[in-house]
């Protein structure tokens, strides 16, 4: 009852969220120089022709009806057409949608399973040599350009050494596996066809790898500093004098009290993941939402870059609200006082 | 970054004068070797902007055809590039775009930010509350994707991109500044100032602002390595500075187009990036430890 309290307001919220980025969305479509009605319809359309995209995109009328207009085309989930591809942006979207959450979701995996075990040794053995490492890593993490990152990766294992291959999701010659969920790993599984698999897996190696890097130092930061934290609380120390093993302590008690606090950096985080994603698959040609964003931006296709800003905005506030449910029901002391 | 630390380390050694604040703050520097390191970065890129002209053997526009993408060598430290400039100097005049569009991009949204901040704080009631919801919904946007489609609006150039990347930083210190100022307003100082009559207006300007500014210094430091990496990042996908302009992300973006043959064309602009980031994240990193007594010798 009591933890109703705390999420309805997050949904009210949820909504003026959602609306926020409508209003956005549609000024900075209205701030582009140039007239939409022309982009469309080409250089050399006539008058008539102007006249009636104009009618068709509701621009002859009043920018409060051409709001209303917006705001209802998106909750149909119609997002535009595309200017440069010509079909339906949410479409597009869903086309190129799989990519990007199959490379974040690898990426996420790999940087939790190794960030959350290098902060803790990394608190553990503060200032030891363990803890120097990680703390480098992490400033590396943090520091760096993950475009340029992706090319010295590229240089190095693509260009010099020959082991893995530099762009795509799969290799040439490999068919595409049917598309049930569109992520490569699980379908060419669900067909049983290993060749696919495998292709998808080296091609998956080196984006995944630039975009755990990066959020890696984060993580692994984050949880050094919750550790450190947790580790001088007196329960810790009643753990300890009451002869509990080491191992006990670490895992049992201390780091699960740590890991509270990092479930709210963990959403905050999907938003620099996806970021880092628009610039790991521009590097990588990887046929995601980012590559697609990338080159509508370079193409000024502007009904795909704000389809795609719709989207991302409101996926990121949802997993958001997800996660900070999660943090309630992950905190007792939330959880019981309410 | 010296007057950062000593004008915040005043409190504690004030009374000492500044050879005992010098002092104070090579004792911190010392227990933290990382922020020395950092502190020394920041102080060669800030030399690099100044003296580039000094610095940078060559005319970093100056073409040279016929020694088109050479590999680095003693004439040309960090090789040359498509059209024969020589990197090296384009890397060192790359830093006044790439390091002061990031420093640009900061103070705008540090001043926009306290501002709004202080002014949402003093008027308080709905207006408040309204800036405060609206900040909040701005904040629960992923600021990057929020800036990119701003930069792709406005055109890209590297002003534009700079405004847009502000704008999302805005509502951060909107929120820093308004706390601040909530908390200062109840203190005893500002208190007196409001019996003897002091204008709002005054006591912003002399009493708040002052006692405001060091958290909200420590926080921009803090962010200046990541809008370094923002601002470098937008170049490179083309929403940036435009490619004359010799700007670190730019530079990169162009050399990957040679990168399988000239390996040195797109590898010394990141190093530029992921060096200078790396100084401003552990000058922030250990300015923030100095000053949170909460986090000791950590």
């Amino acid at each position: 009852m009591t933890i109703m309290r705390i999420i309805i307001p997050r949904f009210v919220m949820l909504f003026f969220v959602v609306f926020g980025v409508a209003v956005i969305t549609f000024i900075i479509s209205h701030l582009i120089p140039g007239d939409p009605a022309r982009m469309i319809a080409g250089d050399r359309a006539s008058a008539e022709t102007l006249m009636s995209v104009r009618r068709d995109l509701g621009l002859d009328r009043p920018v409060w009806d051409q709001f209303a207009i917006y705001v209802s085309n998106l909750l149909h989930g119609d997002l535009g057409t595309s200017l440069r591809t010509r079909r339906s942006v949410a479409g597009d979207i869903a086309t190129f949608l799989p990519a990007t959450m199959e490379l974040g979701a690898i990426s996420l995996i790999l940087s939790i399973v190794i960030g959350i075990p290098l902060g803790v040794a990394s608190a553990i053995y503060k200032d030891g040599p363990i803890d120097q490492v990680a703390r480098t890593i992490s400033v590396c993490g943090i520091s760096m350009p993950v475009f340029w990152f992706a090319l010295v990766l590229v240089l190095l294992f693509y260009a010099k050494l020959h082991i893995l291959p530099g762009s795509g999701r799969i290799d040439m010659g490999i068919a595409l596996p049917t598309r049930i969920t569109g992520f490569f790993l699980i379908d060419s599984l669900l067909e049983g066809r290993m060749d696919a698999f495998w292709s998808s897996v080296r091609h998956l190696i080196l984006p995944s790898a630039v975009l755990a890097f990066a959020n890696l130092g984060v993580i692994t930061r984050q949880i050094r500093a919750s550790m450190l934290d947790v580790l001088q609380e007196d329960y810790i120390r009643t753990a300890r004098a009451s002869g509990l093993r080491r191992r006990v302590i670490i895992f049992n008690h201390a780091l699960r009290n740590a890991l509270i606090p990092s479930i709210t950096l963990l959403g905050l985080a999907l938003g620099d993941l996806l970021y880092g994603a628009v610039l790991t698959e521009t590097v990588f040609a990887w046929p995601g939402m980012g590559t697609y964003v990338v080159t509508s931006i370079q193409t000024l296709d502007f009904p795909a870059i704000m389809g795609f800003t719709v989207v991302a905005s409101i996926g990121y506030v949802l997993i958001n609200l997800i996660v900070d449910i999660a943090y309630m029901f992950a905190d007792p002391q939330i959880r019981e006082i309410g | 970054m010296m007057s950062v630390a000593s004008s915040t380390t005043q409190s504690v050694a004030a009374a000492a004068g500044w050879k005992s604040r010098l002092h104070f703050f090579w004792y911190l520097t010392r227990r933290s070797p990382l922020t020395l390191v950092g502190a020394v970065i920041i102080l060669m890129v800030i030399v690099m902007i100044v003296a580039a002209p000094l610095i940078a053997p060559y005319n970093p526009d100056k073409l040279m055809l016929s020694a088109r993408l050479q590999p680095p060598s003693a004439l040309h430290w960090f090789g040359t590039d498509e059209v024969g400039r020589d990197l090296f100097s384009r890397i060192i005049y790359g830093s006044r775009a790439s390091c002061v569009a990031a420093f640009m991009i900061v103070l705008i949204s540090v001043s926009i930010g306290v501002v709004i901040g202080c002014m949402s704080a003093i008027l308080g009631g709905r207006i408040d509350t309204a800036i405060m919801r609206l900040m909040d919904v701005i904040m629960a946007l992923p600021a990057l994707v929020l800036a990119m489609a701003l930069a792709a609006a406005l055109g890209p150039s590297l002003v534009n991109s700079m405004l847009a990347v502000a704008m999302v930083r805005i509502p951060a210190y909107v929120r820093l500044a308004r706390g601040q100022t909530l908390s200062l307003r109840e203190r005893v100082f500002v208190k007196a100032a409001r019996t003897f009559g002091a204008s709002p207006l005054y006591i912003l300007r002399w009493h708040v602002l002052p006692n405001a500014m060091s958290p909200i210094i420590v926080q921009a430091t803090l962010d200046l390595g990541g809008i370094v990496l923002i601002a470098a990042a937008l170049s490179f996908i083309g929403l940036g500075a435009q490619p004359p302009t010799s700007e670190w992300g730019a530079l990169v973006s162009t050399g990957r187009n040679y990168i399988l043959d000239q390996w040195w064309y797109c590898t010394f602009p990141g190093l530029a990036i992921l060096i200078t980031a790396m100084g401003c994240n552990l000058l922030g990193d250990g300015i923030r430890d100095m000053l949170d007594p909460r986090l000791g010798g950590r």
